[in-house]
């Protein structure tokens, strides 16, 4: 009961606010559009300037009061300037699951009829879930080798004095490229080599991911104290020792803390890896269709849907590691 | 030796050998055998060198590094008729050479103070990494098109900096700092206004922090259809990139000063906005210059990710995606190299200040 009133109640108060203050956005957004297609119809509006049509924040909020009548109209545009969180929903439910999939016409002697697997599913490749698949699997593949190169640069930071002091401000430097202006490149110059689709992608995503993973882990396999470390001398525990026994468990609760940031921003270099490939599957492929053909509901669509991806996979480090610090002894950053 | 110099030594041996069985006439041209042998030189003074106390032989290091480099680089085609291998052996043993330059640089104990190591090291490092890709790219003669050499870049940076400048200026100076500075102010300034209640404090904290690892990024396109194509959907990108990193920290930051301190406060009298000016904002810049220094970064990625869905006929990433259309890499590298200069020269700007301003706190004191 505690917990509820303690975090769940504050949270829900804040999201219902968030949502209501969305509605009353698209309203605000929305309302220039109906009140000029009223005017083209032949009604009479109200307009705060009756002269000219300037679809500013002033106006937009006078035609509000001025017209109340067409406020539920601003709720069901189909291309409007700023949607609502149901029209958002309602997008994501019928992209995900309402596309008609594993269909085949088959004859029969009354005429024809669609095959019996028929139906409205996710499995197919219109299907959002389908694009989101295809940008998770680059976002694990990313994640995966960032958190390795991450790892491995760390432990050659914290064992080899030079390491230490000439990679960390190249590493530091690294990020400071923007990332989706080297994506374009990454793309071209692997498909020089060969390389096509989910490697490009996962290697934008691992060059994003990897940084964090740096971070965190230097500062973990640093954090056994000098007290503990003439420990390990006095037991003559040879370096690698050193290394599995005490440096490598006292860097969980940092390494898990960085896979937390990894973890999203390598779904954020999935994504960005999708805009400039052609556009062909993905989330970012969304995105930009969405874009292109001013379909403003498919671009909001796959960018929620990707905010929930983005939770879920972060939640899901989270879970991982209260499992394995509980297995390890509770041990917490 | 380590097992890791062996394993190198090993490694390099490998090249070699196979760069002798790839060569069709085997190592019998002339210019085959002083290849080769100058691969082995550079193998084995790499590797045995350091057994003499690299220390003293830093210098000397550097001078066969400078000395051989041209080898490759000079002469019709450079590697480019060498047996693919050989080239291969002396990149790799070029720059393990290279490597253990810096390392003796480290080593060295006379020379140099430890603050100038501690400049010179990276930049030496960073110079060899360019030499690496220098070589790499003219003498294994990789095509302009999959990467072009790093003194190409440079002569394009220097040949077209009015364009760079207006670039810069369009994407940086507009969208990035204006976006940074609003995207920060409105971040720190909900953390203060929450700070006083606890319930929205519980509230906001997790959406926020989840808010903080969404793709944010993919906004973009949304911005620039409500803005148009001016800074202004640049800034609105940045604002939201920034936003939530901002009031996190903040009010992580502000819950930072501890009961000790907070009940003296108390003991003086002090009100609400005394305790929170003279004890818990101080107590709080850590962390929020822990978010100043996230969002430089971030910042000059959304606007120039915010160019890509649409902008005027200059700017950053405007130029990145028109250039690399036409395949001329050359510029889209200067624009690069422009970039990682300007969120470097920002990040390091914001620790500086981060130094003078927070100069008490631990993490700020030398290392002992």
């Amino acid at each position: 009961m505690s917990w509820l009133t303690r975090s769940a109640l504050p949270v829900a108060v804040v999201l219902a606010a968030i949502v209501a203050l969305w509605y009353a956005g698209s309203v605000v957004m929305n309302i220039s559009w109906e009140v000029d297609q009223a005017k083209r119809a032949g009604i009479e509006v109200g307009e705060p300037a009756p002269d000219g049509f300037t679809d500013t924040w002033f106006p937009r909020f006078s035609r509000v009061i001025l017209n109340p009548d067409l406020v539920p109209g601003t709720m069901t545009q189909e291309r409007p300037v700023l949607p609502t969180p149901g029209q958002v929903w309602h997008e994501i439910w019928n992209t995900s699951f309402g596309i008609l999939a594993d269909c085949e016409v088959e004859t029969t002697e009354e005429g024809w009829e669609l095959s019996s697997a028929c139906g409205r599913f996710f499995t197919s490749k219109r299907s959002l879930v389908y694009h989101a698949g295809v940008t998770l699997s680059a976002t694990l593949l990313g994640f995966g080798m960032g958190i390795v190169l991450g790892i491995l640069i760390a432990v050659g930071i914290t064992h080899n004095r030079a390491m230490d002091m000439s990679v960390m401000p190249w590493v530091i430097a690294s990020q400071t490229i923007p990332i989706l202006a080297v994506a374009p490149m990454i793309i071209v110059v692997l498909n020089a080599v060969g390389l096509q689709g989910l490697i490009p992608k996962a290697m934008i995503s691992m060059y994003l991911s990897f940084f964090p993973v740096v971070v965190g882990m230097v500062k973990g396999l640093r954090s056994p104290d000098a007290l503990q470390l003439d420990q390990m001398r006095t037991w003559n525990a040879s370096r690698w020792q050193v290394f599995w026994k005490l440096r490598w468990p006292a860097s969980m609760p940092f390494l898990f803390a960085s896979m937390k940031v990894a973890i999203a921003i390598s779904l954020v270099g999935a994504i960005v890896g999708e805009l400039p490939t052609g556009a062909r599957a993905g989330i970012g492929a969304r995105l930009l269709v969405g874009d292109q053909f001013g379909d403003i509901l498919k671009t909001w669509g796959a960018l929620i849907f990707a905010a929930f991806m983005g939770a879920a996979l972060v939640a899901l480090v989270g879970l991982a590691q209260r499992i394995v610090l509980r297995r390890s002894g509770g041990a917490s950053a | 030796m380590t097992w890791f110099q062996w394993l190198l030594f090993a490694l390099g041996c490998e090249r070699f050998l196979s760069s002798w069985e790839m060569r069709p006439g085997g190592l019998t041209g002339a210019d085959g055998t002083w290849i080769a042998a100058l691969a082995v030189i550079v193998l084995c003074l790499a590797v045995f060198g350091r057994r003499e106390g690299p220390e003293r032989y830093a210098s000397i290091h550097w001078l066969i590094l400078a000395g051989t480099a041209p080898f490759a680089t000079a002469g019709a085609g450079g590697m480019g008729d060498w047996p693919g291998n050989a080239a291969l052996a002396f990149v790799t043993g070029w720059w393990l050479f290279a490597w253990l330059a810096v390392d003796g640089m480290v080593r060295a104990r006379e020379g140099m103070s430890q603050r100038v190591k501690a400049l010179l090291v990276p930049f030496a490092f960073g110079l060899s990494l360019l030499a690496l890709w220098e070589l790499t790219v003219t003498g294994l003669g990789i095509s302009p098109i999959l990467l072009p050499a790093p003194s190409a870049i440079w002569v394009t940076i220097s040949t077209s900096l009015p364009i760079l400048w207006t670039d810069f200026k369009e994407t940086f100076l507009q969208g990035v700092l204006a976006g940074y500075a609003i995207g920060c102010i409105a971040g720190f300034m909900v953390a203060i206004a929450i700070d006083r209640s606890p319930f929205l404090q519980r509230g906001l904290l997790p959406i926020g922090n989840l808010a903080a690892a969404l793709p944010i990024v993919g906004i973009a396109p949304i911005m620039v259809k409500w803005f148009g194509f001016g800074w202004e959907s640049k800034a609105g990108v940045v604002v939201l990139m920034t936003f939530f990193p901002m009031l996190v920290n903040t009010v992580a930051g502000l819950a930072a000063a501890d009961r000790m301190q907070r009940d003296l406060m108390r003991t003086y009298a002090a009100s609400y906005p005394q305790t929170l000016i003279k004890l818990r904002l101080p107590a709080a810049a850590p962390f929020i210059f822990n978010a100043l220094k996230i969002n430089s970064t971030l910042a000059l990625i959304g606007a120039i990710v915010a160019e890509f869905f649409g902008s005027p006929t200059q700017g950053m990433g405007f130029r990145i995606n028109t250039e690399a259309g036409k395949m001329a890499l050359d510029m889209v590298w200067a624009e690069i190299a422009v970039a990682a200069l300007a969120g470097s020269a920002f990040y390091g700007a914001v620790t500086l200040i981060e130094k003078a301003a927070t100069f008490w706190h631990p993490s700020q004191r030398r290392r002992g």
